[in-house]
This record gives C-alpha cells, structure tokens and sequence, in this order.
C-alpha cells in the first residue's frame, strides 16, 4: 500500500481498520455486509437511509475512506446517492445490488461508481475494494507531488474511480490528463482533495444540490463548450467564499460527467430506437395519431453524444439542474435531457419534474410552429407520453434520452416556424428507453410529428419518420445537447417521404438537445427530410440543429418520468404524470409507428394546431419554449 | 439421545435441504462467518430475513389486492426479497422470486397471483426447514456438544 502519511489520519495497517460506511435499506443484507467488512478488519459505519448516509458524509468529510451503497433504495436512488457523493465528497463509491443487469452496471460506472458489486456478496470480493481508496488516494498524490503547486492539472477523481488508470480507468485517466492539459487555467488543486499533498491546505468546498445547481446554470448560461470558464462562471454564480479553483475544478469534473453520459446515452439511444413499441394509445392522441410511437430511443443514443457533450447530464444535473439550471440552449424539454440518470438515479428525478416544467408546456409551443396545430396533441402528449419515455428510461443505462414527448412538440416549433414539427418531434423520442419501452414514444411522436407535419403541410408520416429519426438525431451538432432523441421514432416508418425541407439539418432527432442556444429550429425541418428516410440514423448526426426546433424537446415529462424509475422501470412508469397509459415493456413497436404515420398524414393540418407555447426555444428558457 | 448422534443427524438433515435445492453455497457462507466473536451471527441473520419476509410479502398481498395495482412497487418489493434470500441462500425463495419478477413486468396480476402464492409457500417452507435446523443444533449445544461444520463438498 503506498497510501502513508499526507492523510491526517495514521493508515500504517492499511486495508485494515479502512472507514466503510455501508447503505442498505433491507436489514437482512445490511447486516450480512456489516459482518463481511469487520471480517475483513475494516471499520464499518452502517445505515439503512441513503438520507442519512449523506448526512454522515456530509458531517465530516474525512470520516471515510469508502462507501459502498445498495442501488434499490426507498428514500433515494443508489445512482443519486452516488452521484451526491462523487460531486461532493469525491469518495469512491461501490454499488451493490441484486441485479446484474448490464444496463443497471453500466449506470453505476457512468454515475462514477468504482466498482459494481452482486448480491449476494461474498468476502472475497471484498476483500479487495481498498484498492480503490488507494487507487484515489495514489492519484492524487502523485499530482500533488509532480507539481507541488496548485496549477498542475488536477485530476479529477469524481466519478471515475480509477485514478491509478487501471483498466477502463486508465483510458479515462488519460482523457483527464488530455483534459487537463486543454484546460490548464482550470486545474487547480482545490479543496476538493481529502488529504492535500502541498502545503496549502483549502477548505473543502462542498457543492451542495444548490451550488451545483448555480453552477449549472452558470455554464449553461455561458455555453458548456464555449465561453464557461471559471472565472466567468464564478462571477455568474456570485457567491461567496467560492474561488476560481473550486470551480475549475467541478467544472472538470462536470464535463468528464457529461462525457460519460453522453457515451451511455448514445447506446440507449440506439436501444431504444429499437424498442420502437406499438402503442396504440399513441394513436389515440388526437391528430397526432398518425405519428404512432416515437421510439426514439435509438435516437437518444445519439442524442447523448451529441448532447452530452456540452449538455449537462441530467442524470447528475437532474438534480442540480432543474430547468432552470438546463439552461439549455434550446435544450428541448427536459425529457430530452438524456440524462439517463434521470431515470434512476434519484437526481434526474429531481431534474426531471423540473425539467417538466419546462418542458411541458411544449404543447403550447405552438407558437413557434406557426399555426401548428399540434399543440393539442401535444398538450395531451405531453402528460402522457412524455413522461412514458421518462419513466422507462431509468432502467436503461443511463443515457435515456428522454423523450419528452410533449414538451419537444413544444419546443420545436419555436425554433422554426416552419419547420415545426421537426424540431418537435423528435424531442419527444427521444425517448431512449433502451430497453424501456418507453411507450412515450408514440406519444411523443406524435406530437413531434404532428408538429413537424404542420408546418409546411409535411404530413405528419414525415414527422414521424423524423421523429423517430430523431431519435438518433441526438443532434449530431455538437452542441446539442438536447438528446432529446426523437422519440423512438424508430419506427421509421413514419418517416416516408421527408419533405424537401426536411432534409436539412435535420437529421438529428431534433430533439433538440440543447442545440446550442436557442436551437433554431427553423429550418430544423429540413433534416427530418433525411430523417424520414426511415429511421435514418443519419439523422441523428446531422442534426442541424439550427434548423431544429428548439431543443427543448426535452420532454420534461419525460424527465418527470425517469424519476422514480428504477431499474424496474415499468412501463407503467409515468403514472404519476398521468401520461400515457402504461405500456407493456415491451417498447414500441415499429409498427404502429406506421400506422400512426398513416393516421397523421390524413389528419392533415389540422391536427396542427399548436398550441402556443412557449416554443421559444432560445437560449434556454426552455421553459418558455415549452 | 447422545450428543453424536445428534450431530450426525443434523449433518444429514443439513446436507438434504442442500440437495433439496432450499438451501445454497451462500448459507455455508453465512456458517463460516459465525465465531466464537459472533456465535449467534447465523441465527440473527435468518430471524431477521424472516422479520423483513413476513412484512414484504404482507406488503405484497396488499399491493396485488388493490384495484389498481401498482407493479412498480411491487416489483420492488419483490427485488428486496430476491435480494435478502439470496443473500441467507434460501435458494428456492429466491428463484420462486425471480420468476415472480418476470411476470410483474408483463404486468400479469394472474400469474402475479400465483407467483404470489408460491413465493410465500417456499418461504414457509424454509422457514420451518430453518427453525428445525436450529433446533437440532440448540438440542447439540444444551447437550454439552458443538455444532459439526458442514463441508464444502457437500
């Protein structure tokens, strides 16, 4: 062990007497751990609250070396807790849980979870999780000691556990590193360290829910890729006692956080674009019919990527980020908001009904689309299916991209006028429920369809078809963080013919992750041209998201939806919202999308009745534009 | 009867609820953990499954019973007690568990029913398999003699 000294406190018998704090909120495996750890000679702090937990943490930073956390937990999500711990106490953090499920594993380490663990566990594994406090502990230290100055680069030891690069850590480390060396003005050692090699020692700043959430808005405000430096966010958030360091620093760690969710996302999406479930409930929604169901969720694969970048991770942000921390540019409804996390953890949930505020309302964006009729259906898609995405989301892998159903609709027509529904509907897919079956897709579709549909007299099938290009639209542009993928508009089907406009930048799901900034959706229409072309999965890469309708399509119902998701998302998620109807897991299928696409081209332009919304999807009011 | 003879029969007994599938490697696990700094650990683990079982199958009969049955939740309570029997290994608690799931989320309150009623029974039936375990080896202790560890190989 090379974990000596630099640390206050004396760990000369490291792993023994190593400070374990252990959640579980079912007794039986919460005592089974407390006796495995003391076995294996560690000092074991148990509770059985997540709530509590934190509160533990938060008392004294330098109490524990460990956390090892359940991920089924009745007063918080393992992944929120998880999330908490990474931003704020920067603690590596195991999760444990009865299910295996690849997704559910791949959330845990997209969340910044240093190993995953089943239950039921067995002494041998953990036997060896000291590794992992060293790894942090080891990583640090060694920058502390290269630099010996504040100004190294800092690493980042959030979320990623795997300081001491081993295994998949190691290509993360190196991103870091390439990070750190882009970013030189932004790496300072802060007080985020628990034990500080230099003589400085900073008080460690805790970014409670509140400060993050400043934060991101700060940088939303200034644009992720862009103009968010330190020192500008600093002077945004404006609060006291907070230096250019600290900043710096959650600002790197933040971006390694929307990386991550970002690639996640992108394989949600992609799942999800496949779940494409019939849902004839979509049918229902009014004109919107035609749009059948967005299964987005391919789209939000891509959605992610393109999103995540800059986009602030729900899933993290949820919690910090409430709509108004989105700030999205365009950020279509929050359900966009890919946040995969959203979906479980316990953050996006708090994201999410926030998010939903903005983002719903999508319905009403009407406006933007100009007479587009499809504010109806949006409306009523937006309580049902918008939040549908959401819900299934959580179980999938982070990365699910919502797809607001509702709110793209609305988010996109403010973008462009004319490109209505483009902009729109691929919100709503986003859906990405890779495995969810989001049933919110179809609604979502829907209203995205209809929406793009309208505009230009496209029939809705085009929409539809974009929709679930949207999907994958995961606006290819960089910016766009809206992932809001067009919900599940896998169905390709819909898409029959795009209409010339269409073609354009389109392409990705419109859903208007966060294209940058007031997400022009003018215009956006045009790469539902591409998009119609059947699921085309360009769209997602291209998705101009000037053209596309405000990304707000994040459906922040949607987001509502991830909320209490678990891993078991049901398709019965959305309940709450009183969306949509629970669908069967099954995800959509593609073939209703048809259907849908059918039944919207016949209703025309009536069905467009926008609603006027918000839909000003610029610069991230999403909340407007919804 | 004398103290090895009963510690041969609670070695077979032992071995046949192994065989018979209600119990699995992870209950050994649980014996190994048991020392002379913890001696009851075995039994206040499996008392306190049995406390945690008995409420979330009550929680479960209530949530299948309502109009509107909420899968979610029971979907997790259903996870909470594949994750506690597996953890003490009552193997068959847990598989009967694990099908239950399957059906939570195609949403089939018949089949749910009826997984219901299963889960509970297997859990009876561990729980007096248990009970009767613990009673041998208490009658074993009270008799002056020790409890015979089983073996791996079993």
């Amino acid at each position: 062990m090379t974990v000596e000294r630099a640390i206050s406190e004396p760990k000369d018998q490291f792993p023994i007497g190593m400070r374990v704090l252990a959640v579980d909120d079912d007794p039986t495996c919460l005592l089974l751990l407390e006796t495995l750890l003391r076995r294996c000679q560690y000092n074991v702090t148990t509770t059985s609250q997540a709530i509590t937990a934190l509160k533990l943490l938060r008392e004294n930073k330098n109490k524990f070396d460990l956390v090892i956390s359940d991920v089924h937990m009745p007063d918080m999500d393992g992944f929120k807790l998880l999330e908490h711990v990474g931003l704020e106490m920067d603690l590596p953090v195991i999760m444990l849980s009865a299910n295996g499920d690849t997704k559910l594993v791949m959330k845990g380490i997209t969340h910044g979870a240093c190993d995953y663990l089943l239950k039921p566990v067995r002494i041998e594994e953990l036997q060896n999780i000291w590794q992992h406090v060293v790894r942090r502990k080891k990583f640090d230290r060694k920058d502390g000691d290269n630099s010996g100055s504040q100004d190294k680069p800092h690493i980042d030891n959030g979320g990623a556990a795997g300081m001491g690069g081993v295994d998949q850590n190691g290509k993360l480390n190196k991103k870091r590193k390439d990070q750190n060396e882009d970013e030189d003005e932004e790496h300072d050692e802060n007080g985020h360290d628990n034990e500080d090699p230099s003589t400085q020692k900073k008080p460690r700043v805790v970014w409670s829910v509140e400060l993050h959430r400043k934060f991101v808005a700060a940088v939303n405000q200034l644009g992720i890729d862009t103009e968010a430096v330190p020192k500008k966010i600093l002077e945004l958030m404006n609060v006291e006692k907070l230096t250019r360091e600290n900043v710096a620093s959650h600002l790197q760690k933040y971006r390694l956080y929307l990386k991550r969710i970002s690639c996640v996302a992108n394989q949600q999406a992609n799942m999800a674009a496949a779940l494409g479930s019939a849902d004839s409930n979509y049918l229902r929604m009014g004109p919107l019919n035609g749009l059948g169901t967005f299964h987005t969720l391919a789209g939000s694969d891509q959605l992610h990527n393109a999103a995540l970048r800059s986009f602030p991770p729900s899933g993290v942000l949820g919690r910090l980020n409430t709509p108004a921390g989105l700030g999205m540019r365009g950020l279509p409804s929050p359900g966009m908001i890919q946040l995969g996390h959203v979906q479980n953890s316990g953050n996006t949930s708090n994201d999410q009904s926030k998010l939903q505020s903005f983002v719903i309302p999508g319905n009403h964006n009407a406006n933007t689309l100009q007479g587009m009729p499809m504010s109806l259906e949006l409306d009523q898609l937006q309580n049902n299916k918008g939040v549908s995405h959401i819900g299934e989301l959580p179980t999938a892998a982070n990365t699910t991209v919502f797809p607001v159903s509702g709110s793209l609709m609305d988010a996109r027509i403010s973008g462009c006028s004319n490109n209505p529904l483009l902009g729109v509907t691929s919100n709503s897919l986003m859906l990405e429920g890779s495995s969810q079956q989001t049933t919110l897709h179809p609604s979502n579709l829907r209203d995205s369809v209809s929406t793009m549909g309208f505009q230009n007299g496209n029939t809705l099938s085009d929409f539809t078809s974009i929709a679930t290009a949207s999907n994958q639209l995961q606006c290819s542009k960089a910016d766009l963080q809206c992932q809001a993928s067009p919900t599940s508009c896998n169905a390709g089907q819909i898409i029959r013919s795009a209409p010339p406009e269409w073609n354009a930048p389109y392409h990705s799901n419109v859903m208007c992750c966060s294209i940058n900034s007031s997400i022009p959706v003018n215009g956006a229409m045009v790469p539902l041209g591409q998009c119609l072309d059947q699921n085309n999965p360009n769209f997602h890469r291209n998705m101009d998201l000037d053209s596309i309708a405000p990304s707000n399509f994040v459906d922040p119902i949607s987001l509502k939806r991830s909320e209490g998701f678990n891993s078991a998302m049901e398709p019965a998620v959305i309940q709450k919202e009183g969306y949509f109807q629970p669908r069967p897991q099954g995800g959509y299928n593609v073939g209703s999308l048809e259907d849908l696409a059918s039944a919207m081209m016949k209703e025309g332009p009536d069905t467009r009745k926008l609603a006027d919304g918000d839909f000003g999807c610029n610069g991230y009011s999403h909340r407007t534009c919804i | 009867m004398e103290v090895g003879q009963m510690q041969r029969r609670l070695v077979d007994y032992t071995k046949s609820l192994f065989m018979e599938g209600f119990l699995d490697g992870q209950f050994l696990q649980l014996q190994q953990l048991q020392d002379e700094s913890n001696p009851d650990f075995v039994v206040e683990v499996v008392s306190l499954f049995f406390d945690d079982s008995e409420k979330l199958l009550n929680d479960l009969t209530m949530a299948l019973d309502q109009p509107n049955v909420d899968f979610k939740k029971v979907d997790a309570h259903v996870h909470q007690l594949k994750g506690s029997s597996s953890s003490i290994g009552a193997q068959r608690v847990k598989n009967a568990c694990i099908a239950f799931r399957n059906f939570c989320e195609e949403q089939n309150i018949e089949a749910c029913l009826r997984c219901l009623q299963q889960v509970k029974q297997e859990y009876y039936l561990v729980k007096n398999k248990l009970e009767t375990l613990f009673r041998l080896e208490q009658q074993i202790v009270a008799a002056g003699g020790s409890i015979p560890l089983m073996e791996m190989g079993l």
